[in-house]
């Protein structure tokens, strides 16, 4: 009945896509994953979440996919939105492709769930295979693949249903640093074009600093976000990029943000200890 | 193969060279004669066993991997009903085939059905298995894009379970002759329509021992077939994806 307190002083262009506020997790072995988190992601932007493995990303990315649920807070994203369709999709660390299955079936697996025949997206998949790269590789098996080739595989799959929202989790973690920017490079160009809202989990601040427009610093136990960076660069973003000053800057900000987090936690650590 | 050539070579010589009556250890020349010659004879007593065995792999089949995907989709099922599959699986066929030789009126329903115990618990067991074996992430993907339960059935999990189902199938083969022919000897069925094993034991009786190799090595060609049928199946379903078949070469 009565209006909020406090107005956003700018309102955002577009309402968020994905928006948590005041999030917590807590699993059912009373482990707490997620502390509060609040965030949000709108059409069009790229947000990387950075931090060091256990501190809840991959988490915060399975609440905005629908995959867990909330202990408390408010949390919305198209694929908690009811109907037959998620507009969200996902890449996993590893490429998670069907090992039984050729590399069109893969890429039309969301499609086919949907109930297209394979003639009907036949067109679609074709088209998005081009765009990755892998047009001649349509009837291979996942075993006949590079570990490259197999995460491009992965990512058409995620981009053939045109989703609304990119949700990854540590997708290039797995692979060669040659690879890995290369991949970084493509998926710029892929996202550009179809503006998706892309929530990136990763814990390499380079490629953090690289993909994303706002970098969401986290820290463990519990998990939280403890700082946020923005990185004012205009895309398309070229591999030289990564020798300008401002990366260099942006890199040096976001390294001294994960250590102090890092040392705050030491710092209350054995505090919180009971005597022995 | 070669080897194989070569045991039945030394087997010959053995014979040979050491004198030993056909009616101890009948020379594998000798046990050729014979199958040539009785052949007519045999040939239906093989074609009672080959349907039995066949008939109980096929139902084996059909049974094993139809029950594991109803436990599959009802785990209540499967708690209450998988413990009589270990009861029938567990409980010596030898044992049970008198019983239900006396409960069935047809005898070839009676060995078909010891048969059939036999055979359908490795199918069943591993497609159970199987049909949980599927990656979690590919689970989460197929919940992402809010697959129906059957969507999942159909195209998760069991083409996860085909492996598992396979590996069933080789040991149940396998199993599904060992039973009809055990069964066989335990009903000791006689009259027109009596398998290998029944002609191995009127053998016995009349010492014909190189009647009983006929028949014997009529059983192995039977079991070599169905192995090779099935290596041939697992390689045609799973060779273009599957370690167990592209790691053959290595």
């Amino acid at each position: 009945m009565h209006l909020p307190q406090t107005l956003p002083q700018t309102p955002p262009q577009t309402p968020p896509l994905i928006s948590l506020h005041q999030v917590d997790k807590r699993f059912a072995d009373g482990l707490q994953a997620l502390d509060s988190v609040s965030l949000s992601v709108s059409a069009g932007e790229f947000v990387a979440l950075l931090g060091p493995s256990g501190c809840g990303k991959s988490t915060v990315l399975r609440l905005a996919a629908g995959l867990e649920s909330a202990s408390s807070g408010t949390l919305s994203a198209p694929a908690l939105l009811p109907g037959r369709d998620s507009q969200t999709a996902c890449v996993f660390q590893e490429p998670t492709l069907m090992p039984w299955a050729s590399v069109f079936d893969n890429v039309w697996l969301p499609l086919r769930l949907q109930g297209r025949s394979r003639a009907d997206a036949a067109t679609e998949v074709r088209q998005v295979l081009a765009s990755v790269g892998l047009a001649d590789f349509e009837q291979a098996y996942p075993a006949a693949l590079s570990g490259g080739m197999k995460m491009r595989a992965s990512i058409a799959r995620a981009l053939v249903t045109r989703p609304r929202v990119l949700l990854m989790d540590e997708p290039f973690a797995a692979l060669d640093d040659i690879t890995r920017q290369k991949l970084n490079t493509d998926l710029l160009a892929w996202w550009h074009g179809r503006a998706m809202a892309a929530l990136f989990v990763t814990h390499s601040v380079a490629e953090a600093v690289f993909l994303s427009q706002r970098v969401l610093v986290m820290a463990a136990r519990p998990g939280r976000v403890v700082a946020e960076l923005a990185i004012d660069q205009p895309y398309p973003r070229q591999p030289d990029f990564r020798h300008s000053p401002a990366f260099a800057l942006a890199c040096r900000q976001l390294g001294a943000a994960l250590a102090n987090a890092h040392e705050a936690r030491e710092a209350i650590r054995p505090a919180a200890r009971e005597p022995v | 193969m070669a080897v194989m050539l070569g045991l039945i070579a030394a087997w010959e010589l053995l014979v040979r060279a050491a004198d030993i009556p056909a009616y101890t250890l009948p020379a594998p020349s000798l046990v050729a004669q014979t199958l040539v010659a009785n052949f007519g004879s045999l040939a239906g007593s093989w074609w009672v066993t080959l349907k039995i065995t066949f008939g109980a792999l096929a139902l084996a089949c059909a049974g094993g991997a139809l029950i594991a995907a109803v436990f599959a989709l009802s785990p209540t099922l499967e708690r209450a009903l998988f413990p009589v599959a270990v009861v029938l699986q567990v409980t010596p066929i030898v044992a049970v085939a008198p019983l239900i030789l006396i409960y069935v009126e047809s005898t070839q329903a009676a060995l078909l059905l010891c048969a059939w115990i036999v055979a359908f618990f490795p199918v069943l067991s591993n497609t159970v298995v199987g049909l949980r074996a599927a990656d979690p992430q590919l689970r989460d993907l197929f919940r992402l894009y809010r697959a129906t339960p059957w969507q999942r059935l159909r195209l998760l999990r069991m083409p996860a379970a085909l492996p598992y189902f396979i590996a069933g199938l080789k040991i149940s083969g396998g199993l599904s002759l060992i039973g009809a022919v055990t069964a066989e000897m335990v009903a000791g069925a006689a009259g027109r329509e009596t398998g290998l094993a029944s002609r191995i034991l009127e053998a016995s009786f009349r010492t014909e021992t190189p009647k009983m190799f006929a028949a014997l090595s009529l059983l192995v060609a039977t079991g070599v077939m169905i192995f090779w049928l099935f290596n041939a199946l697992s390689r045609w379903l799973l060779g273009p994806w599957h370690a167990s078949e592209s790691a053959r070469q290595l």
